[in-house]
Parts: C-alpha cells; structure tokens; sequence
C-alpha cells in the first residue's frame, strides 16, 4: 500500500478544511477503500478519518428521520423507528455484507463505496475505463454475470453494488452534503451519475464535498415496504437482483408506489414510469406484470447477464404481490 | 492515547498503513487472530472492538485510537476455557482450527446480538426478539468461513452456546 497521511477530523468544519486538498479522501471505516487502497486502485496522499463526526438517528420536524453519515451499518437497522417505518431499509441493510463488515461499515461509506467489478480491481491484468479513462473495458466481452443492464454504456457496465442505497431510493432519501463551496441536499437517486463516457465520475459531488446525513422523509403509517435479494447464494454475497419496494393502497386501488432495483444498474435504480403507470390501478399480476414491462423496456445484456432481465422481471411482480397481499 | 488488547495498552502504530490485525500479529506478537482472505471474506481475522464483532484485516489500526480490543487470546481465564472454546471441542467445531478464533470470537458476540433482540437478514419479524434457531444462526454465522466443511459441529457449538441460560 502506498504511504498516506492520517488525521481524524474533530468537527465537521475541521473535515470539510482538511478534506480540500487534491488526492485527500474521506475516510469511513474503510472497509472498501482500505481494500481498494491495499490492490493499489485507490492511492490517496492523504485520508480524513471522518468516523468521529455525527452518526446520531434523530427524529426530523416533519416525522422523517435524520441519520448520521457515520451511523453504523448495524446501528441504522436495528433502530426502532427504522425496523418499524422503514423495514426495507432494515431488510436491505441486513441482506448485504456479513455482521462484522455491518458493524463497521458508515452510511456515508456505504453510499460511496466502488463497484465490485472484478476487472475494476485486476490493476495489473485488465482494462478499464473507470480505472484509467479511454483504455477500453475488459467487462464488456468478459465475465459479466454481475454486470449491469439499466443506464449502462459502451465504456462501462458496472453495477453499484449497495443493498442499502437502494432501499433508500424507494423511501426518497435525501443526501446532506457540505463542502468548502457550502451545504446543499441531494435527492439519494440522484446522488450516483451514470457512466456515459465518463464512467470515472461516479457522483455529483464536488471536490472536499462531504456527505454529512442521509435524511429520510416521512413514511405513510398505511404503507408497507419490503426489500428482496436474489443472490448466488443465501448469504454474504452481491446482489443478481434485488427490489426495494413501497407500496400503499387505499379503497382497492394504488395509491403510491415506490419502486428501485439493485445488482442491474451503475446507481440504485428507480423506475419512475413504472411507478406512474401503476398509481390508479387495482394492485394484482396484471398491473405488475405491466410495471415490470415498463421498468426493463430499455435493458441492454451481454452473455453473461442474459438471465436478468427475466429474474429481475419476476422479482419485481413477486415484491409487489407480497407487499399487496400484506396491505389487503 | 493507545490501543487496549485484552486489557493492556498499546501505542498506535506510526505507519497509518497497518491494520489492526498486522498490529496483533507481527509487531505485538499476537498470532491467535488469523490472516486469511486479507480483504474482509473470510472471517478469520474477527475480533471484538467495544464488544462488537469486526473484521481487523479491513480495520486500519490508527483508527482504533482509544478504543478496546478483545482476540482468541482474551477470552480464556488463567486455566479455564471460555465457555464457547469448552463448546467447539465437545462439537467437533474444527478440523484444521485456521478459522477457529474467528469463528469464535463472532460467536460470542453473536450472542451479545440476540441478548439485544437484533433481527437478522432471515428473522420473519422485525420488531420480535429473534429465535435462536439453527436458520438464525447460520445466517449471522455467514461471514465465517470454514473450507474443512467443520460447520455443523460449529452451528452445533454455538446452538448450545447462544441457549445457555448464564456462563
């Protein structure tokens, strides 16, 4: 591992002046970056430890929540208020990585962790355009099993590899940020770019920006949510597909509906023209089998990922079938 | 500042580099704690910080600064085995005993986890205290890793251990 400078930031403020300095990151628990830093794929001169900073779970004025961006993967799903309005987000978080990785992982950390595209890690032996712009990707005609089918392009077909994200883009999560430039919110969906030409430019966020909170609006207390994971094997692995859904019923009709899916796509993906044409409808397999229509309608796949487009179509109308039977 | 390991301090290295478990291992000589996989998908390095189970081969040692750690080394009482080490004995819970202390060590926390009523990625319920069933274990087990195939005799050790009224 190439040598860096340490500090732990005492206060926000102390992270955002120490952090402005090119080739300074932020530095969770580093469950990721420690990784990526020992193969070589990340060589930052210098790491802010920002572990100390607020990692509180607080009641928000209008019945939201306001997480702490140094919470704990495991101190957010085990929260009361979370495993009571959010049980999405408790199952998402549950179903990825192991209890060790969850109890240090960081919500902020979480949301920025890399892909887990193999060719992204192989520094050595393969071509990729995250790593080194222009050079070409080894996934594309490669092993891609894992790789995504929604806002792919011909540079990169990475998936984003977090559970949690994806549960926080079905319930609306917004991303607080500061930075030398000062504070803004960024709506969760709309925090991770899709790769384009450009697949190294993997956020919105500007240079020394952190994230400081992940803020989740209220939760309808007649709505019901769900995550669902399809994966290799029953545990401690990445997600093929997976579903975040929330979905609320009023009178035998669809009142709301969230949909995101995860494992097929550069950001936690949500299927917006799904989810319209299914408010107004009567909840069953018709509608469903419909909404999935929609959300896979600009899936592209190679050899190796053929079989989502299917399984994520099926998953997506079994989440749906669940949460409805579960509202009636 | 320093590093607590089973109740004695220690300074935090120089070299912002080295991991929590390279610090057990090579420069205080602590080698209970196993280096397996070194990227966080196997278990073996499983230690307890605070009481919390993690991963020290991920863990950048700078950063446990203040805090206290407990390895395979810890867990004994002068001559007396910890009830969970008398547990994988009885059950076969080993062959080759690579993977032993972490699974060890994220057993005993495991069972910290029920006490507090965690749910787990399979618990039906969310809000209800968790079953202590064989599913529930496995599942909280997953990021233990034996390639000798010893795991019934550790579901079986650990069954016992987390059904234990008092140790």
């Amino acid at each position: 591992m190439r040598p860096f400078a340490y500090s732990k930031a005492t206060s926000e403020p102390d992270a955002i002046a120490r952090g402005g300095e090119t080739a300074t990151k932020f530095l969770g628990a580093g469950t990721n970056l420690v990784d990526l830093m020992r193969e070589g794929v990340e060589v930052p001169a210098a790491l802010v430890d920002v572990t100390g900073l607020s990692g509180s779970i607080e009641e928000t004025d209008n019945g939201g929540l306001m997480i702490g961006a140094a919470a704990s993967n495991t101190a957010v799903a085990e929260s009361a208020a979370v495993r009571e309005r959010y049980p999405a987000l408790t199952r998402a978080i549950l179903s990825g990585a192991s209890a060790q990785i969850r109890n240090m992982a960081t919500v902020g950390g979480n949301i920025l962790q890399r892909t887990r595209c193999t060719y992204f890690y192989d520094l050595e032996g393969s071509r990729c355009n995250k790593r080194r712009p222009g050079e070409g990707c080894d996934a594309i005609d490669g092993f891609n099993r894992g790789h995504g089918i929604l806002g792919v392009s011909q540079d990169c077909i990475a998936t984003h590899p977090s559970d949690m994200c994806v549960a926080l883009a079905a319930f609306d999560a917004l991303v607080h940020l500061a930075g030398p430039g000062g504070r803004r919110i960024v709506p969760l969906a709309d925090l991770h770019r899709l790769p384009g030409d450009t697949p190294d430019v993997e956020t919105v966020l500007a240079p020394g920006e952190l994230i400081t909170s992940v803020e989740l609006p209220a939760a309808p207390v007649d709505a019901r949510s769900t995550y669902r994971k399809v994966r290799d094997r029953a545990s401690y692995a990445f997600a093929l597909v997976s579903v975040a859904a929330v979905l609320r019923v009023t009178d035998g009709r669809i009142a709301e509906v969230r949909i995101a899916l995860g494992g097929v796509a550069p950001k936690p993906w949500r299927t917006r023209e799904a989810e319209d044409a299914l408010v107004g409808a009567t909840p069953g397999e018709t509608a469903f089998v419909r909404a999935a229509d929609i959300a896979l309608s600009g899936a592209t796949t190679r050899p190796g990922n053929a079989f989502k487009p299917e399984l994520m179509h099926r998953t997506i109308v079994a989440v749906l079938q669940d949460l409805a039977g579960a509202s009636e | 500042m320093a590093i607590s390991i089973n109740g004695q301090p220690y300074d935090v290295p120089k070299d912002a580099r080295v991991s929590l478990l390279d610090l057990l291992r090579d420069t205080l000589d602590r080698p209970g704690t196993k280096k397996g996989c070194n990227q966080g998908a196997c278990g073996a390095c499983t230690v307890l910080v605070d009481g919390e189970r993690i991963l020290a081969c991920l863990a950048l040692a700078a950063q446990y600064d203040g805090r206290s750690v407990t390895t395979i080394e810890g867990l004994a009482r002068d001559d007396s085995l910890h009830p969970l080490q008398a547990l994988f004995v009885e059950h076969d819970g080993f062959q080759c005993g690579y993977c032993t202390p972490g699974q060890i060590m994220s057993a005993v926390a495991l069972r910290e986890e029920f006490e507090r009523g965690s749910p787990s990625g399979v618990s039906p319920d969310l809000q209800a205290s968790p079953e202590r069933s064989r599913a529930e274990i496995k599942e909280r087990m997953s990021g233990n890793l034996c390639r000798c195939g010893a795991h019934n005799g550790i579901i079986d050790a650990i069954a016992a251990y987390v059904s234990e009224d008092s140790l």
